[in-house]
């Protein structure tokens, strides 16, 4: 990966509380993982960044390798990797996920499940 | 889409990679490959899309995105090459 792409992840990353790398774009996700991604962050209400991978290879693989990461979609979360699909549906089914944005300062729609 | 009946090759390589890689309490790969086919990433002969539910002590006090990664390190190979999706739960046994 060029110093160049991870520039530009990097600066990606940092552009938004929420970052979400994915496969489309939240209106026309090309995935199915994605879009449940988009589906859960749009339920918490929680804005987002989002950052398609299909329109930029050098962005799709380098993710990949920033991340250490193999699979499509990536959530970050103030600066932080959060993980894939499955994580983040297992972290908003049993309110972790809300908990994060809570304790992270960072607004939404929903409160956190007690 | 069964367990049970025609396992794949890669199938089995996964089965092998994570019963050597974690001692497992309990695993199921589940090819899921013909719910996919048609779109992106579907491999013609299949077994590109998979659910693995692994349950091992290797898990105990880790959290989900270390968990992930262990398995995600087991099947690199495979990630790199046929399978193009990967659903993964992976619990420690008290869990």
């Amino acid at each position: 990966m060029s110093d160049s792409t991870t520039a530009q992840i990097k600066a990606e990353i940092d552009s938004a509380d929420v970052v979400l790398f994915m496969k489309g774009t939240p209106a026309a996700p090309q995935c199915g993982f994605s879009m449940q991604v988009c589906q859960i962050l749009g339920h918490v209400g929680v804005p987002f960044k989002s950052v398609n991978v299909l329109a930029d290879p050098f962005i799709r693989d380098g993710i990949k390798a920033y991340s250490q990461w193999p699979t499509i979609p990536q959530l970050y979360v103030k600066g932080e990797f959060i993980g894939g699909c499955d994580i983040t549906r297992e972290m908003f089914q049993s309110g972790e996920l809300t908990a994060l944005f809570d304790k992270e300062g960072i607004p939404h729609a929903q409160t956190a499940k007690a | 889409m069964a367990e049970q009946g025609n396992i794949g090759a890669v199938q089995a390589r996964i089965r092998s990679k994570l019963t050597e890689g974690l001692a497992p309490l309990a695993l199921k790969v589940i090819d899921e490959s013909d719910k996919h086919a048609g779109h992106g990433g579907h491999h013609q002969d299949g077994e590109s899309h998979f659910r693995v539910e692994v349950v091992s002590e290797a898990f105990a006090g880790k959290k989900l995105v270390e968990r992930h990664r262990i398995v995600n390190t087991l099947l690199a190979e495979e990630l790199a090459t046929r399978v193009h999706a990967l659903t993964i739960t992976a619990r420690a046994p008290q869990e």
